[in-house]
């Protein structure tokens, strides 16, 4: 990374004149898009689009990416976030022309090989997952939770149930949960969590009924603990006539151990920048395949692709039970490439031994610095585990104001190299620090950020200082978020 | 396993320091009636060879057709730089921009991308983009309704492409947006049905596009002052390309200008990943979805960009979110800004010229051969248009023979079972063109 900043903005290298493309000539230069009514063009160009020559646009965006840290750079303990290595084989099959220069208005006879894909991407998945059949469709985790919230109301709606409006979610689940029940029209029913994290079955009873469309749950949930009781959940909550919504943020420790549908969930999203090594590529493409177990799959949103056992095609096919449609066409397919290219890699055996390794690096940090940073539910955790602080030995007391925060933790970690966990989620606790080693980081790797946990609460005992200032050696230090509200400026 | 650097000593060290025996004992607390006890129904992992061969093959299974379609994906030039830049790893592998100090990178490339979609469709503001343009227009129609507070009706044109239609009447339905279709005449929006609709005073919002399904460029000639008098807002959806000449969401007097920029450099990648974009004027940043970067200063008041207006997320207000979108279209993001760099504006006119020519150029081939005449006829076109076909063999027939021949032959018009909506970019040449019509005229 970057010592100093690089700070330049495009339009600060512009110059009138210079030009950065090439283009033929006109096929027909008696055309011209002026020729169109005047009242129909824009009455100038715009004005603010750089001008530029290649070598000044490729400096300028390399100096840049030296702003970034990313997982090619370090080590990323983000909590629920699931920061694996993304495989460079994976990004060179998908720049592949076959998939990249087909046009999605292009027949299905002629792109058997993309559905195929699809469609084995999909049967994996299901395996993986204990269901029926997944879309692809969803372009995010957060467009795949909307998504399988619609099938949920498409269910209930096509009974002629109209009643189920409201959708539990637990107090400790992530804030996409609710919010993608309110943009799917669902009313939020909180759930709240007993001391140890997990669901409180007893708060759940009472708020079981007739206008229960589902349950979302996340397992093992955001303290990765492990919910043991989800069997007499998924029995409750199908009783009263609800589904059980799976949020796959968490599903890396379960691979090949513990599938959701046999938990007893119906359907569920899985992240495949998450689980499935798809890069995030600061926060996007992301995909958000939703699986559903037998006897919902005509729900799921068209188009659907399907395989013709007559004709032995692939076909794309758009069914009547349908939820209706969350995109065009089948959402990011350039990321089903990247993961594709994972699953086969790892198969059988890998798949589940990622889930396996991941649980093991967790727990490992856990027992490392657990008598360093104070941890509030002791047990085996699973791919990511929460501490509440420092304890109060090196950073005080939490009731004390001038307590070291998770934030200054957070952001003193910046200065050894490593990313900051997720810090202040889950929301049980005040000074919340959510740990996710995934299963690609190494020993050595672990053991140099234990290591550094262990110095940062050492200074926050001897030189408070440094934490209270932190960063001190990234491109750019403490940002000022108050001033970036006050004096708004979101363009140059 | 090549991605799993742990050697047998490193799992036993570590599993002694945890306190278990095996790694299976680390699920000790999974109920045991839950567990697979079985290996999953897979294959084998495979090596780095036969995974090249194996999705290789099946690239090799799709037919390489010269695109004379859009339908809201255009077959524009994608400069070598873009993708070699955008695969730059400190850009592909980070994360959400959250940690400001070390993210610098993805927070200077959005402010860029901000910039330069506030620019091109003439608006206040962008935010930092939406999965696609059926999305962010399916935003834009919940952002009128929670704009409005009190009403809930959003009127839509039909001359909206289909797909994304379908996409904004599926959240329409789940959302409990009264959502009615304001009715096309001659290819374009019936603006007397709009006015009758918009008399009703009860509409939040009207979603039209530019250029329409039928590549037509309407004319929205006071099409604002009679929303605005009615209290309703104006979003219009545009390929973005195309804003490089055309009259800008802006200029129109629209509130929401969204749509989708695949056309500004991204491939065509058989529909996705795309990006969509969401700009508005000042006065609706607090109802904007999706995330937005503002630029402030460091604690050595150095000039710094960071995520801003946070309060309006879900990760913050949860249920009462604007949205419950979290990502943006990262890599996406920078491919337009690169893009957007390469070319300038004099690239982008250039651009357009090449498109509207290529377009008039096939226009003029099929209609003059007599087998075509004109959907809608002395519509303006920029880069598409829609034709009905005379041929007895009819479309689908039309469609194959251009297939076989190496050629995507445009889209079916739905509802409109003898017209073909066809396109062309820069990059279709005179020759490619002669030939396409030669074969669509025989």
């Amino acid at each position: 990374m970057n010592r100093t900043v690089y700070s330049p903005l495009i339009f600060e290298l512009s110059k009138a004149g210079r030009k950065g493309y090439s283009l033929p000539a006109s096929p027909c230069a008696e055309y011209k898009a002026s020729q169109l009514p005047a009242h129909l063009l824009r009455s100038q160009a715009p004005s603010r689009l750089p001008e530029a020559d290649e070598l000044t646009v490729v400096r300028h965006y390399t100096n840049m990416s030296g702003n970034n840290f990313g997982v090619d750079t370090g080590f990323y303990p983000l909590g629920s976030c699931t920061m694996k290595y993304n495989p460079k084989i994976n990004e060179e099959l998908a720049a592949l022309p076959g998939f990249t220069a087909v046009h999605p208005a292009q027949d299905a006879a002629y792109a058997q090989g993309a559905l195929k894909l699809y469609d084995e991407v999909q049967r994996t998945l299901a395996e993986v997952a204990g269901l029926s059949r997944f879309t692809l469709n969803p372009y995010a985790g957060a467009h795949g939770e909307l998504t399988g919230l619609m099938v949920i109301r498409t269910y209930h709606l096509q009974r002629g149930d109209t009643k189920r409006t409201k959708i539990i979610v637990p107090d400790s689940a992530h804030g996409t949960n609710p919010a993608s029940a309110a943009v799917c029209g669902l009313k939020i029913v909180e759930v709240k969590s007993t001391p140890d994290g997990t669901v409180d079955v007893e708060d759940l009873k009472p708020l079981l009924g007739d206008d229960i469309a589902g349950m979302m749950m996340t397992n093992p949930n955001t303290l990765g603990i492990f919910e043991r009781q989800i069997p007499e959940i998924a029995r409750l909550v199908h009783e009263c006539g609800g589904l059980m919504y799976y949020d796959g943020a968490n599903l890396n420790p379960m691979l090949g151990v513990c599938r959701p549908g046999d938990m007893g969930f119906d359907v569920m999203h899985i992240n495949l920048h998450k689980t499935f090594s798809t890069p995030h590529g600061g926060g996007g493409p992301g995909s958000g395949p939703v699986g559903v177990r037998e006897g919902l799959e005509d729900y799921l949103p068209n188009p659907q692709v399907c395989f013709n056992e007559e004709t032995k095609q692939y076909e794309l096919r758009h069914n009547p039970k349908a939820l209706g449609s969350v995109s065009p066409h089948l959402g990011n397919y350039g990321i089903l490439v990247r993961a594709y290219a994972y699953l086969l890699t790892l198969g059988k055996d890998g798949i589940p031994m990622a889930g396996k390794l991941s649980v093991l690096n967790a727990n490992y940090i856990k027992e490392c610095l657990k008598d360093y940073y104070e941890l509030p539910i002791d047990g085996l955790c699973k791919h990511e585990f929460v501490f509440d602080g420092l304890k109060a030995k090196y950073g005080g007391a939490h009731s004390d104001a001038s307590h070291i925060t998770t934030l200054q933790v957070a952001k003193r970690l910046l200065d050894y190299g490593f990313h900051a966990p997720t810090i202040y989620f889950p929301l049980l606790f005040h000074e919340s620090m959510m740990i996710e080693p995934t299963e690609t980081e190494s020993k050595e790797t672990l053991d140099a950020f234990i290591e550094v946990m262990k110095k940062i609460a050492q200074e926050a005992l001897e030189q408070p200082e440094l934490l209270q200032n932190a960063p001190h050696s990234t491109p750019v230090r403490r940002l000022d978020d108050v001033k970036a509200v006050k004096d708004a400026k979101f363009s140059f | 396993m090549k991605y799993f650097p742990h050697t047998a000593e490193d799992i036993q060290q570590m599993l002694d320091v945890v306190g278990v025996k095996s790694l299976d004992e680390l699920y000790a607390e999974v109920p045991e009636e839950l567990k697979l006890h079985r290996e999953l129904h897979l294959p084998e992992g495979k090596s780095e060879i036969e995974v090249r061969q194996i999705i290789g093959e099946l690239a090799e299974q799709n037919k390489r057709l010269v695109p004379f379609a859009g339908a809201g994906a255009y077959d524009h030039y994608t400069p070598s730089v873009i993708p070699y830049l955008a695969a730059r790893s400190e850009f592909s592998t980070s994360y959400t921009p959250y940690q400001a100090e070390i993210s610098q990178g993805t927070l200077q490339y959005i402010f860029e991308y901000q910039t330069m979609m506030a620019d091109l469709t003439g608006m206040d503001l962008s935010n930092a983009s939406m999965y696609d343009g059926a999305t962010a227009t399916a935003e834009a129609m919940m952002m009128c309704v929670a704009a409005a507070k009190k009403r809930n009706r959003v009127l839509v044109s039909a001359t909206f492409n289909p797909a994304v239609l379908a996409v904004v009447r599926t959240y329409a339905h789940f959302h409990g947006v009264d959502l009615v279709e304001v009715p096309a005449k001659d290819g374009q929006t019936d603006r007397a049905a709009l006015s009758a609709l918009l008399a009703e005073d009860n509409v939040a919002g009207v979603l039209v596009c530019q250029p329409n399904y039928f590549g037509i460029v309407e004319d929205f000639t006071g099409l604002a002052d009679e929303c605005h008098a009615h209290k309703a807002l104006l979003a219009i959806n545009s390929v973005a390309s195309t804003l490089g000449v055309l009259r800008t969401p802006g200029e129109w007097g629209a509130d929401i200008a969204m749509g989708d920029a695949q056309s500004l450099g991204l491939p065509l990648s058989y529909g996705g990943p795309y990006i969509g974009y969401l700009c508005v004027k000042n006065a609706l940043v607090r109802k904007m979805p999706g995330r937005l970067v503002g630029e402030t200063v460091d604690a050595d008041g150095k000039r710094a960009f960071v995520l801003t207006m946070q309060a309006r997320e879900q990760h913050i207000r949860r249920e009462k979110a604007t949205s419950n979108i979290c990502t943006a279209q990262g890599i996406m993001c920078l491919y337009v800004a690169i893009y957007l760099s390469l070319m300038g504006p004099e690239g982008l006119r250039e651009v357009n010229d090449n498109s509207y020519a290529a377009a008039h150029l096939l226009h003029r081939l099929l209609t003059e051969s007599g087998k075509f005449e004109e959907a809608f006829p002395g519509q303006p076109f920029l880069n598409e248009f829609t034709l009905r076909y005379k041929g007895t063999d009819g479309v689908d027939a039309l469609r194959k023979r251009l297939a076989e021949a190496g050629f995507l032959a445009g889209v079916k018009a739905e509802g409109m079972d003898d017209c073909l909506i066809l396109a062309a970019t820069e990059q279709r040449t005179e020759k490619e063109i002669a030939q396409f019509a030669k074969i669509a005229c025989s």
